[in-house]
């Protein structure tokens, strides 16, 4: 059976999964009850100065986003760091991580962006027993008003001064996490390596707007009529959030540097495409809060049985996909497919033709008995009729074989080439 | 088992007045919002759906439910009434499994087709509880039409005619309108005055006439009519009840399923309605699926349905069979009665296995008896009085696909005319489709059929 047993940058978890610095992890009960139910870390919700704690909003802290018969999509939020006393939160993190030591037990972080105040709280955390510390740079909603959260990771020499002092005065291990809420997320990552960050965890939430009170005129949630944005997350942003991990994966100045992967990490499945993609562990928050602690226990036997039906392990399937991730122009221009529908799976919903001839390339013919039928004379293969076709598997792609006739193009199919070689490039080198 | 439960013979209070109000619920209960939403969800939105061709009136069942699903029940409904003003009842009593949600694509992906009849009802139920009509009559164009029946073609097409703005008259024999809808169906399916209502609620728009207890040939005439408006619609239904034509029809409590089930929708006391303790019913179709059911509800003993044919010849489609067995009646088939004994009342019914052939249903020796102190006839029912003059085909009057007979200035629909099944929906379709090309015909303006 497939060890899920995690060594992250030094910091040691029996699974990959933990859960995010969030609501889920603000309190000694909620961490004790997550550990019960199986979590292998908890990124402890960020701590702030020493003084009087942060006030939250006393209406609705949450927006939502709904699927099919109300399932979260998308949840965003405008609560604040944690609202309570530095010194229960210190004392409730000893208590737990003395009666769970062989879980990881992180503490984010966030504090003025001064050399004392960093100072300060990390030899304040120092006796916890904590395994860690995450550095909030990515909370997009009321703390970067102050200059904390985001507005300290938009600015990557900010996210390099902050990550050095850290080093300078801890020896714990220093994850930075960062916000999506940039242009490209490359740069911070850079400055947190040079800064000495021993990883970078991401996505933190996206600044968003849910939805309008189409009564009130104001946005969700509504706090007596007015709302702010607050940062998005659940499976809505996984797609933003394995961009992002992919391109620090990738990125050569970043090569090698871990990643805790987050965002919208619902299933096991989930959590695999982020590994996939670079993630040495993954921290989940919205799952949870939608479902329970429990949903771990799926995570981690889905995990383990697609490690074990592949016959890998966790450090092969980590960052397998990463050398796959290319850009746009090195795609082979003569790979080239056509949509099949198979006909005993078809259900004659139609969606495919009127997805088709409505909105793309007439390549799905309507005949009578509503069989639907590619025309590959003008299947460009952009897989729109799979995207919405209603049941799985029923249409699928077939690659043409080399030398086979594109019907559409007239031509037969030939070897690699891509943008880069291709006549119509201005730009183009000579193919060698 | 209380004495009065066990009594012999055709008598009233079988049961308490609390088992009978149990007994006569709302088959369906409507679907609450939340329900609805979940129902709603299901739908694919289909192209060219389906379940659009396989509705009689051609609702745009993908667009009312994705405006249920998007929270605009009444917007959802306007969809609906304009295919169909009686989308109500049309909820309640269509056999959606043989028609839109029989043909369902998630039939095929699951088994389970989208609860179309349910969000119909819950879409058409919530705007007609709301006060007011919600359509408009067009500016009057000073045409008169008398529409003959106020059943389901005939308030569809009054109701149409209406709505383009010329006056209609409606002549209705009996002394409620709603026809079918009011005397012909199980009350279970329209509880609560429904039909009583939804007429109420139609005739809302204006410009509709209603004037009871006018049987044509009796109290008017075709001629008449078409002498004193500018076009006629026919729409009075089947009055005449087919007979066995079986040894000793004649004695007691042989009756019609269709009188049976028109004086228990119009009982104020279901207590006071009389029912047999062995009660059976000969016929396969709706009909004779609401006598059975409704007579085993009032509290009769046994009941038995039995059809001369193959049970998957049954008009009676097979939901409504499922419900008249798990309500504890048997079927029968392959069986019809060669006779009825008893000295005075029916005692007996006699009946001769059947045998399907090419040339035709023959009854076979083997013969068997059931106790029987009530028989209800449920075999079909005829056009009664045709008036004079007018092309009939296959019993009922002639029509082409406008609803046109042979006489100039008249149309005809519903059961009474050629063509199309007899369910309510299609006498809606019949109803309106007639309308519109009267107004076409008085007018030249061009016909608007949805769908």
């Amino acid at each position: 059976m497939a060890d899920l047993r995690t060594n992250f940058v030094g910091i040691k978890s029996p699974n990959p999964f933990w859960l995010a610095s969030a609501p889920p992890t603000d309190k000694e009960v909620n961490v004790r009850r997550a550990f019960q139910a199986g979590w292998g870390g908890v990124v402890w919700k960020t701590l702030g100065s020493e003084g009087p704690p942060v006030v939250n909003v006393n209406g609705p802290r949450y927006g939502v986003v709904y699927g099919a018969d109300r399932r979260v999509l998308g949840i965003n939020n405008i609560e604040l760091i944690t609202d309570r006393p530095l010194e229960v939160n210190l004392r409730e993190i000893k208590s737990v991580k003395r009666d769970y030591p062989d879980r990881a037990l992180i503490i984010s972080l966030m504090v003025p962006c001064d050399e004392d105040s960093w100072r300060d709280i990390l030899a304040r955390i120092e006796d916890t027993g904590a395994d860690g510390v995450e550095l909030n740079f990515g909370c997009p909603h009321g703390m970067a008003e102050r200059g904390m959260g985001s507005a300290v990771g938009q600015v990557p020499e900010y996210i390099e001064m902050v990550t050095r002092w850290v080093k300078q005065y801890s020896r714990m291990p220093c994850i930075v996490k960062l916000t999506p809420n940039i242009t490209d997320v490359r740069k911070p990552a850079e400055a947190a390596m040079r800064g000495g960050a021993d990883a970078v965890s991401l996505i933190n939430t996206v600044n968003s707007i849910t939805s309008v009170d189409l009564d009130l005129f104001a946005p969700q949630p509504t706090i007596d009529g007015k709302g702010s944005h607050g940062g998005y997350c659940g499976p809505a942003v996984k797609p933003i959030a394995l961009n992002m991990v992919a391109e620090i994966a990738r990125n050569p100045e970043t090569r090698g540097l871990p990643i805790s992967g987050i965002g919208g990490i619902t299933t096991w499945r989930d959590a695999a495409e982020f590994m996939a993609l670079g993630a040495g562990s993954v921290q989940v928050c919205t799952a949870a809060m939608t479902y329970g602690f429990k949903v771990v226990q799926e995570m981690i036997s889905g995990l383990r049985d697609y490690l074990d039906s592949h016959e890998m392990e966790m450090s092969d399937l980590i960052g397998r996909a990463v050398p796959n991730v290319t850009d746009w122009q090195y795609l082979n221009l003569n790979y080239v497919t056509k949509a099949v529908i198979d006909q005993d799976a078809c259900i004659k919903c139609g969606r495919c033709y009127a997805a088709c001839e409505d909105t793309s390339h007439q390549a799905i013919a309507m005949n009578p008995g509503r069989v639907f039928e590619v025309v590959e004379e003008e299947c460009v293969a952009c897989n729109l009729c799979i995207d919405v076709c209603p049941v799985e598997d029923c249409i699928t792609m077939r690659e043409l074989e080399i030398g086979e006739l594109d019907k559409r193009t007239g031509e037969k199919r030939r070897e690699y080439a891509n943008w880069t070689t291709h006549p119509n490039n201005p730009m183009a080198k000579a193919a060698e | 088992m209380s004495q009065a439960r066990l009594a012999p013979g055709v008598t009233p209070g079988r049961l308490t007045p609390e088992e009978l109000a149990l007994n006569f619920v709302d088959v369906a209960p409507p679907l609450d919002p939340h329900e609805a939403r979940v129902a709603a969800d299901r739908c694919y939105f289909c192209h060219d759906a389906p379940c659009i061709t396989a509705c009689p009136t051609s609702i745009d069942i993908p667009l009312f439910i994705r405006q249920i699903a998007t929270g605009t029940p009444d917007a959802a409904a306007m969809t609906i009434f304009h295919a169909n003003i009686l989308g109500g009842m049309c909820a309640r009593v269509c056999p959606t499994e043989n028609l839109c949600e029989g043909s369902c694509v998630r039939m095929d992906a699951e088994g389970q087709p989208v609860e179309i009849g349910a969000l119909q009802r819950y879409a058409t139920d919530g705007l007609m509880a709301k006060p007011g009509h919600p359509f408009r009559r067009a500016e009057p164009t000073g045409k008169r039409i008398a529409v003959v029946g106020a059943g389901p073609a005939g308030l569809a097409a009054a109701h149409r005619l209406a709505a383009k703005g010329h006056d209609v008259v409606i002549f209705e024999a009996r002394p409620k309108p709603g026809g079918l809808n009011e005397y012909g169906i199980a009350s279970y399916k329209a509880v609560d005055g429904f039909a009583q209502a939804e007429v109420d609620w139609l005739m809302g728009i204006g410009g509709i006439e209603f004037r009871h207890d006018q049987r044509l040939g009796r109290d008017i005439t075709l001629n008449g009519l078409r002498g004193e408006y500018d076009a006629v619609f026919l729409g009075m239904g089947l009055g005449g009840v087919n007979a066995l034509r079986t040894d000793g029809e004649d004695r007691q409590h042989v009756s019609d399923a269709v009188a049976f089930i028109r004086d228990l929708r119009q009982a104020d006391d279901l207590t006071a309605l009389p029912v047999g303790r062995d009660v059976v019913v000969i016929g396969g179709g709706m009909t004779a699926v609401d006598a059975a059911v409704q007579s085993k509800l009032l509290g009769a003993e046994n009941v038995t349905i039995v059809y001369r044919r193959d049970q998957s010849q049954m008009s009676a489609s097979s939901h409504e069979q499922e419900h008249a067995t798990s309500s504890g009646v048997r079927i029968i088939c392959n069986a019809a009665p060669v006779a009825v004994h008893g000295n005075g009342s029916v005692v007996e019914v006699e009946f001769a296995y059947t045998q399907d052939g090419p040339d035709g249903l023959k009854l076979t020796e083997e013969r068997f008896r059931l106790k029987a102190d009530q028989l209800f006839r449920a075999i079909g029912q005829r056009l009664e009085d045709a008036p004079d003059g007018i092309t009939l085909e296959g019993g009922k009057i002639a029509v082409d696909d406008y609803g046109r007979t042979s006489l100039d200035g008249v149309w005809a629909g519903g059961d009474c005319a050629s063509g199309g099944d007899d369910l309510t929906v299609t006498a809606v379709a019949e109803g309106r489709d007639a309308a519109e090309d009267i107004d076409a015909t008085l007018t030249g303006r061009p016909v608007e059929i949805p769908g």
